[in-house]
């Protein structure tokens, strides 16, 4: 019983919230990532892009909760998300046609793409902040436990609760729908594949027949569905703020840097990666060992490998040794 | 001279500014603005050393001025006796428990060959002694936090003039740029760039948790001046007859005797704040302008060109038996130890210290601003940079209310969308900072004052 006990208390406390975060990690790497991949620069203008999208997603719901629909039992959000993803890709083709378009079309070095990017960090910051203010926004309406601890216990007459939120189920599988869809219109159609060409080799890509355009558009476009879904996911599952927002930038980066910049399946599950690792590194284990351990060894202290006030830390140290060791990422990607 | 002429025209403008600043505002804004302005262009040199010079990126910066900081606290502190006895013990057991550790490692990797044992005994040393380590520190840490929370609990510094901490600083953000130089120089462009952020985010968070050391998010205030404090000055004889000799005119007309004390006694008090500002000013100055030379000197020196060389092509200068690692090296630690005295000079300039202020928009990307708009590669341009993207940052606020009024004027005043606007004004200066770097690097590139190469 015990046993039980303990793996309940590891679900709980971190296997269903490092899936989560690692979902919405993945998404955000997956778009930094393809970025890099495509239109060959790093992007620091990610969080703020994420954002972006995630605002429209919050002016839609209000607007939808003021004018009474809702999806029941769902969050109202999912129904805007699709409305703010054509917001977020307007947005992003406008700032492509505008600012990133004359240096690509200039062949400048990656560096000075960056550079300009955050030009495009601050005024999209900006703009965020005009737009909606700088303050803490929750919009999750709905149902918001799938499972709650108490019933948990009783159902099972265990000690230890499960709790499940929803946002943490929908955040799962939303990521696994548009993560297979994703990979699928990267493998099987024709945009795809010459997505993929483009990437590994432009000048191959552009002499047989590929046209450039094209793949730029699609590529924005799919960013802004991943950056609008993903900021959203984020925003439902604990709040929306655009500084932290900001902040999180710099996990994504991890997770796409440890995945292998440029193959967005390493992005992907890099994004577990750096969730897991945040969370196991930081995670008081006493109960756990009260669990499985016979009672004369009981541990005295917390055992805790690092403290919660580390949690970004971790993510980066884990970049940093990647780094070191294999610049490549984990799996494979560009070699840089 | 006449080639010189836009730089002096730049700068002629941008102090006129600040003077307008001081005239239509206040000499209090003005010359904060002036003092930040230098602080600034000091960072703005460091950045430029590493980017203009070397082309390196270092996103860091954050974390480098986090550091000269931190020696700010560390030197000018007065030590407290309590902590240290309390756990003074612990940490520097644990202190020469790190160096030992450091040196064992280094042994290993010397003497023995490459291979897979080595590395699993590199690590089981590495992990072995964090553990060591976090037992011997854990009491001492505890102990040196538990005396008085509310006002120590830390272990204090050094109760040395604040002065030192500059070169102190310099010294701990150079000998961190080794270390993140050794591990991360060798990655291409945008690697650095994002392993350098988050390299400082890893600074910053060990500043702001590490109580013992810091004091972290209770930050540390009333740090020592090297200025004199208005409160003194304001009953110091010689500064009432500086400010009585310097407003004669407006005193003499005022016949009241009580009148006229009641007004002197206002000045007093705004001209001791702004004497004291001057004091910084001057201090800064003095940096700012030692620093120009002494960068002026190398970038038309033989190392300069050497730099350069390498800059443009790596290869090429391997070539010709330029050290090009070591050079990347020397060059990341100068430009970091600037910052790092920058980041000395920020909190002697507050008297305090707030590890929970230093973020990576303020302290890294608004100096890559700084450095792009004034000119990479140019020491003039980049303070300069320094000087306009500080002074804009401050000013956004009032130009953008002005806009926001001049926009909306045709509105009542009670009409939500300018009420809106009005209450996200602060934010104008990021919408400014954007919209400026973009303009900037699409149709001048190389920033207002480019990088210009006399052979002499």
């Amino acid at each position: 019983m015990d046993f039980i006990n303990a793996i309940i208390l590891l679900l709980n406390y971190i296997f269903v919230p490092a899936l989560a975060y690692g979902s919405q990690l993945a998404l955000g790497a997956i778009f930094v990532t393809l970025i890099y991949g495509i239109l060959r620069f790093a992007n620091f203008a990610t969080g703020d892009m994420m954002s972006f999208g995630t605002m429209f997603v919050i002016i839609f719901t209000w607007y939808f909760q003021s004018v009474g629909i809702s999806l029941g039992v769902f969050p109202t959000a999912l129904l805007a998300i699709p409305f703010a993803i054509i917001f977020m890709v307007g947005y992003m083709l406008i700032i492509d046609k505008f600012v990133f378009k004359y240096y690509r079309s200039k062949k400048s070095p990656p560096v000075q793409l960056a550079m300009v990017s955050i030009g495009v960090m601050f005024v999209t910051q900006a703009v965020v902040r005009i737009i909606i203010g700088p303050s803490d926004r929750r919009f999750f309406d709905g149902e918001k436990f799938l499972i709650k601890a108490g019933e948990f216990k009783e159902m099972t007459g265990l000690n230890e609760g499960l709790a499940i939120k929803s946002t943490q189920v929908i955040t799962i599988i939303v990521t696994l729908i548009l993560v297979s869809t994703l990979f699928w219109f990267l493998n099987k159609t024709k945009t795809g594949k010459s997505m993929r060409a483009y990437s590994d080799n432009e000048d191959l890509a552009l002499l047989s027949g590929i046209d450039p355009k094209k793949i730029v558009t699609t590529t924005w476009v799919i960013a802004g569905i991943l950056a609008t879904i993903g900021g959203a996911l984020y925003g439902l599952d604990k709040s929306f703020k655009p500084f932290t927002y900001f902040n999180n930038m710099l996990p994504i980066f991890a997770a796409a840097i440890v995945g292998g910049i440029g193959n967005p399946f390493g992005a992907f599950l890099g994004g577990y990666v750096i969730a897991f690792s945040e969370i196991l590194l930081t995670y008081a284990y006493r109960k756990f060992f009260m669990y499985v351990l016979p009672e004369s060894m009981e541990p005295g202290g917390l055992v805790q490998l690092l403290s919660t006030d580390y949690k970004f830390a971790v993510s980066f140290s884990i970049l940093v040794i990647v780094l070191l060791y294999r610049p490549s990422g984990i799996f494979k990607g560009k070699v840089l | 001279m006449r080639k010189n002429l836009n730089v002096i025209a730049a700068y002629s403008i941008m102090m006129g500014l600040i003077i307008l600043v001081g005239i239509f505002q206040s000499w209090n804004i003005a010359l904060s603005i002036f003092n930040l302005c230098l602080i600034s262009a000091v960072m703005t040199m460091g950045a430029n050393i590493q980017w203009g010079y070397a082309g390196l990126i270092n996103f860091g910066i954050m974390g480098f001025t986090a550091l000269g900081g931190l020696a700010a606290v560390l030197i000018s502190v007065d030590p407290v006796q309590e902590a240290w006895s309390a756990g003074g013990s612990n940490i520097l057991f644990s202190l020469f428990l790190i160096i030992a550790m450091v040196l064992a490692v280094r042994y290993i990797l010397k003497n023995y060959k490459k291979s897979k044992n080595r590395t699993y005994i590199v690590a089981a040393i590495i992990v072995l002694g964090i553990v060591i380590i976090r037992f011997i520190s854990e009491p001492g840490i505890e102990a040196i936090e538990n005396v008085e929370p509310a006002k120590t609990g830390f272990l204090g510094g050094l109760g040395l003039p604040i002065i030192f901490s500059w070169v102190v600083g310099a010294f701990f953000a150079g000998g961190l740029a080794f270390v993140i130089g050794k591990v991360a120089l060798g990655l291409r462009a945008d690697y650095l760039a994002i392993a350098t952020l988050l390299i400082s985010e890893i600074v910053i968070a060990i500043i702001k948790h590490e109580d013992w050391l810091t004091r972290g998010v209770k930050n540390v205030i009333g740090l020592k001046r090297p200025a004199p404090y208005e409160v003194n000055l304001q009953q110091t004889d010689w500064f009432i007859n500086l400010v009585e000799k310097f407003n004669s005119s407006k005193l003499n007309l005022i016949t009241d005797l009580t009148e006229r004390q009641a007004a002197l006694n206002q000045l007093v008090i705004e001209g001791s704040s702004v004497f004291v500002k001057l004091c910084y000013s001057g201090l800064f100055l003095v940096v700012v302008i030692i620093l120009l030379i002494l960068t002026q000197k190398a970038l038309y020196s033989p190392w300069g060109r050497m730099m350069r060389a390498i800059r443009d092509n790596e290869e090429a200068a391997n070539a010709m038996g330029k050290n090009v690692v070591k050079q990347h090296l020397l060059i990341f630690v100068l430009g970091s130890a600037i910052v790092g005295i920058a980041g000395a000079m920020l909190v002697t300039q507050d008297g305090l210290f707030t590890p929970g202020s230093y973020r990576p928009l303020r302290y890294t990307f608004l100096i890559w601003v700084m450095v792009i708009v004034g000119g990479s590669g140019n020491n003039f341009g980049a303070i300069l940079g320094g000087f306009v993207v500080w002074f804009l940052w401050i000013e956004a606020a009032p130009i953008g209310l002005y806009l926001v009024n001049l926009t909306t004027a045709g509105l009542e005043d009670t009409h939500f969308l300018k009420v809106h606007l009005i209450e996200s004004v602060p934010y104008f200066r990021f919408l400014m900072m954007g919209v400026g770097l973009l303009i900037i690097m699409r149709y001048r590139p190389k920033g207002i004052l480019p990088e210009k190469i006399e052979i002499k």
